[in-house]
């Protein structure tokens, strides 16, 4: 049962949704959360990159795995997924300008954002095969999309409200933050 | 030659103390905060998280300030991410070696430190441009003001969550967790209760200026 597919994407999708239970990607989550058009941008490009990302981490690792190297996995992966920001850059500017446009800064910025990183890591010490790695990481990704979204359209509604002066910022975004991974604890009961 | 040394003589106090309280990379520049955020439930595991991280950001601050001049500006971003990711495989390894306890514990946060902004912003920011010694100086306050963030947030977290203190029961038997602290909320929770706190004292300094330069334009 832990093991089929369907529980896979579920895991990474809302029981330990990366954000909110496993705190990876918070920079982007509280950077980029500001406007619910960026966060779906945002969103997106993320999980574009965690998919092709975690289907390289696959194959790199199996190969380092075959040749005794796995001391070398985390330079690796990092270098893997730089390259994949890159190329999924390339790709966008030259098939969806508009798209490449709207995301303008975000994209390089991917690279550092944990999550990315987290998910290459999770997935290889779950030992997945490659059916299960690619399920996980849409998980992921569609997890990472929710939380951002969620987080986008609160703040959104929160500006129009009074808050203590004191309470602006990063601080208030701090406690809504809470106040949803509390709600998302609510499907910790699913995983059984 | 005359402007080296004035670069060299210009540590100050404030190159190390910046890091710590004014320029502090969570508390202010909100910079790192995962680790932050996800080890911070025990004492134990937000020092070792912090030293681990103070020691990553130091060896590769000094290591990136030494080869400034050799990394073409191109490539800079992916030679400093190769060069954290080394000592972070080795901090890695040698968490593995001391205690794999605390190894189980701080999970793959170990290997995420690769993905800490805050060395990367300090590689980029800082050291590619600092000698080394001013860069060491620096990074140091750096790691010290992380480390002083995760004790804060941690050493509140395991008091309320677990009603103790570097594993030592403070309150006796009758005390009630307050579980919700250890849990991934808590994470959130304590750290704006910290910003909100300090919010609260930054407004309130600047609102004691006001109040004695007003006072100052009356009496005149």
């Amino acid at each position: 049962m832990p093991d089929s597919l369907s529980f896979i994407f579920l895991n990474a999708f809302i029981i330990n949704n990366f954000v909110l239970a496993l705190f990876l990607g918070i920079c982007p989550f509280l950077g980029v959360s500001g406007k619910l058009q960026t966060a779906w941008s945002m969103g997106l490009a993320t999980a574009l990159v965690m998919l092709i990302s975690s289907v390289s981490a696959y194959v790199i690792n199996s190969l380092l795995v075959e040749f005794g190297l796995e001391f070398l996995r985390l330079i690796c992966y990092i270098a893997v997924i730089a390259s994949a920001v890159q190329l999924v850059e390339m790709a966008m500017k030259k098939f969806s300008p508009t798209l490449f446009r709207a995301l303008g800064i975000f994209l390089p910025l991917i690279t550092t954002n944990c999550a990315i990183l987290g998910l290459a890591l999770f997935q290889t010490f779950n030992e997945y095969n490659f059916l299960q790695s690619v399920v996980y990481s849409l998980g992921a990704g569609a997890g990472f999309m929710l939380a951002i979204v969620l987080m986008a359209g609160l703040r959104e509604k929160l500006e129009l409200a009074e808050v203590p002066s004191i309470s602006q910022g990063a601080a208030m975004s701090l406690m809504l933050a809470g106040i949803l991974s509390l709600s998302f604890m609510g499907f910790a009961g699913l995983g059984g | 030659m005359a402007i080296d040394l004035k670069k060299n003589e210009s540590i100050t106090a404030d190159t190390f103390l910046s890091g710590l309280w004014r320029e502090n990379p969570v508390f202010v520049m909100l910079l790192g905060m995962c680790p932050v955020l996800a080890v911070s439930n025990s004492v134990i595991n937000a020092l070792a998280m912090g030293l681990a991280t103070t020691f990553v950001l130091l060896a590769s601050s000094g290591l990136v300030s030494l080869l400034r001049s050799f990394i073409p500006k191109q490539v800079r971003i992916a030679s400093y991410i190769v060069i954290i990711a080394t000592f972070v495989t080795i901090v890695d390894y040698v968490i593995q070696a001391i205690s794999l306890d605390l190894y189980n514990q701080l999970g793959a946060f170990i290997q995420l430190i690769v993905a800490n902004c805050m060395i990367l912003g300090r590689a980029e920011a800082f050291a590619s441009k600092q000698r080394l010694g001013k860069t060491l100086v620096n990074s140091l306050g750096q790691g010290a003001g992380f480390t002083f963030a995760l004790l804060c947030l941690g050493s509140v977290r395991e008091l309320l969550g677990n009603g103790t203190l570097l594993g030592i029961d403070l309150f006796g038997a009758n005390f009630e967790p307050w579980v919700v602290m250890i849990l991934p909320p808590g994470g959130f929770f304590v750290l704006g209760g910290w910003l909100l706190l300090f919010n609260w004292m930054r407004e309130r300094k600047a609102r004691k200026l006001r109040e004695t330069e007003d006072a100052e334009v009356a009496h005149a």
